[in-house]
């Protein structure tokens, strides 16, 4: 009577199951890391590449040479060029009499899709975003992705004001995305129809980086000028 | 005296690789995938993009799935699978990446989301876990290029259609104007269903020609016994 049924199977410990879960887990593992390993410097290289690009695009043509600088509470260190970027990084282009002739910057924001990553240009003396690049896109084709190839849209970015108050504190105004065709101020961006929360997104990311990057652009405008000088040997 | 397994059990054939191509078209029989289906299928360079990761990742877990199926205990199978499918995503995510950044762009989100693929887990659960390695293999692969081509049907109509071009290259005039719905959500659904109306006349017209020319066999048969 205190027999078991024979006809139940008998099931596994759990430390068996823990033991076999864990070794399809460290076989997935060595995988991984093999592939990533693998493929790291490509994925690098490539993600240059595309960097590369968008400045040769965004800077000046008369930029010959690049520095790369990092803002850290409210300081400019400068870093090598190939330093990744986590949104903290000044790409300042340089003329080939070490003038500085253009500022490239990256801007990001939540888009109708996924995040929009975009770089951009910014002239310190006239305080103007004068272009940008998509680094980074998934909006809906034919109507987000307009951001880069609609003509009325572009032309919000011949001189987009983005000049910083007195104090250097922050901008003078905001920037921000107004109703297609009821643009008044040079600070405002005129929406595409259609498209209103992309392009309300790039209004709220150039807004974010302007507010964080152009007052420790204005406060350490000697420090870029001269930096190109004094890394000539 | 001990019966001899079945010679069917172990031999690969065409068939098997063949099934998933047309009869049991993950797409257009079994409706399994159809989130990527409707998602990426805006042009056809991005399709192949997403059925060559699926053909990767099906065929990877499946081979791995088969290869470990009397090692792993049926209590923790799905976990398992999910583990394997996860790790063949990941790797997919980064072979893409280094191949370029243009396409892992436009595929977006939904490379990561191949691990939630019910074809996927569905063909480890159905074929994979109780079949040996070279059939889960061969099966995998024709599921794969099954589900590849009904993308490529989807795409290549919807890019077409959506843009007047095909791979990226003008295909009609300056005077075309493209269709946006066509790449946009609602364009996957009109494409699909009509594809999925297509199929089905073309199955039912050979179903009715296998019909009638079984009947007229069996009438000549009658008549000449």
């Amino acid at each position: 009577m205190s027999n078991p049924d024979p006809q139940i199977p008998q099931l596994p410990s759990s430390l068996s199951l823990i033991q076999k879960l864990g070794a399809v887990a460290l076989i997935s593992g060595l995988l991984v890391a093999m592939v990533y390993e693998y493929t790291k410097p490509m994925i690098a290289d490539n993600q240059r590449v595309a960097l590369e690009a968008a400045l040769y695009n965004v800077l000046p043509a008369s930029a010959s040479s690049r520095l790369t600088f990092r803002l850290e509470d409210d300081q400019l260190t400068l870093v090598p060029d190939d330093t990744p970027n986590e949104g903290d990084l000044i790409y300042a282009g340089y003329d080939n009499e070490h003038k500085l002739v253009g500022i490239a910057l990256t801007a990001a924001a939540q888009g109708y899709q996924d995040t929009v990553k975009i770089l951009y240009a910014y002239d310190p003396y006239s305080s103007c975003i004068k272009d940008f690049v998509v680094l980074k896109s998934t909006e809906t084709p034919g109507f987000g992705d307009k951001i880069a190839t609609d003509e009325s849209f572009l032309k919000n970015f011949e001189c987009l004001d983005a000049k910083v108050n007195e104090d250097q504190s922050a901008l003078a105004h905001a920037i921000k995305t107004v109703r297609h065709g009821t643009k008044k101020n040079p600070w405002e961006i005129d929406a595409i129809a259609g498209a209103t929360i992309t392009s309300n997104a790039v209004g709220r990311m150039l807004d974010k980086s302007g507010q964080l990057f152009h007052p420790a652009i204005a406060q350490n405008l000697n420090l870029l000028e001269n930096a190109q000088r004094s890394t000539q040997p | 005296m001990s019966t001899p397994a079945p010679k069917q059990e172990t031999s690969v054939t065409l068939e098997i690789f063949t099934a998933g191509l047309w009869k049991e078209n993950p797409i257009f029989v079994m409706m399994l995938g159809l989130c990527p289906t409707l998602a990426v299928t805006n042009s056809l360079a991005n399709a192949l993009a997403m059925g060559a990761a699926t053909i990767f990742v099906l065929v990877g877990s499946n081979a791995l799935v088969s290869g470990l199926r009397h090692f792993i205990p049926k209590q923790i199978r799905i976990t398992t699978y999910i583990i394997i499918i996860a790790t063949f995503v990941t790797l997919v995510d980064y072979l893409i990446q280094a191949i370029s950044l243009e396409m892992y762009n436009a595929l977006g989100a939904f490379i990561q989301l191949i691990v939630v693929n019910c074809l996927i887990l569905g063909r480890a659960e159905a074929y994979a876990s109780k079949n040996s390695f070279n059939k889960s293999v061969v099966s995998a692969a024709g599921m794969g290029v099954g589900f590849t081509f009904a993308l490529a049907c989807l795409g290549s109509v919807r890019e077409l259609l959506g843009s007047g071009k095909l791979l990226g290259f003008q295909v009609f005039g300056d005077n075309f104007e493209p269709w946006v719905v066509m790449i946009l959500p609602p364009g996957g659904f009109i494409v699909l269903g009509s594809w999925l109306i297509l199929f089905k006349w073309i199955e039912q017209r050979q179903t009715k020609k296998i019909i009638s020319s079984d009947a007229a066999t069996h009438c000549t048969v009658k008549h000449n016994p």
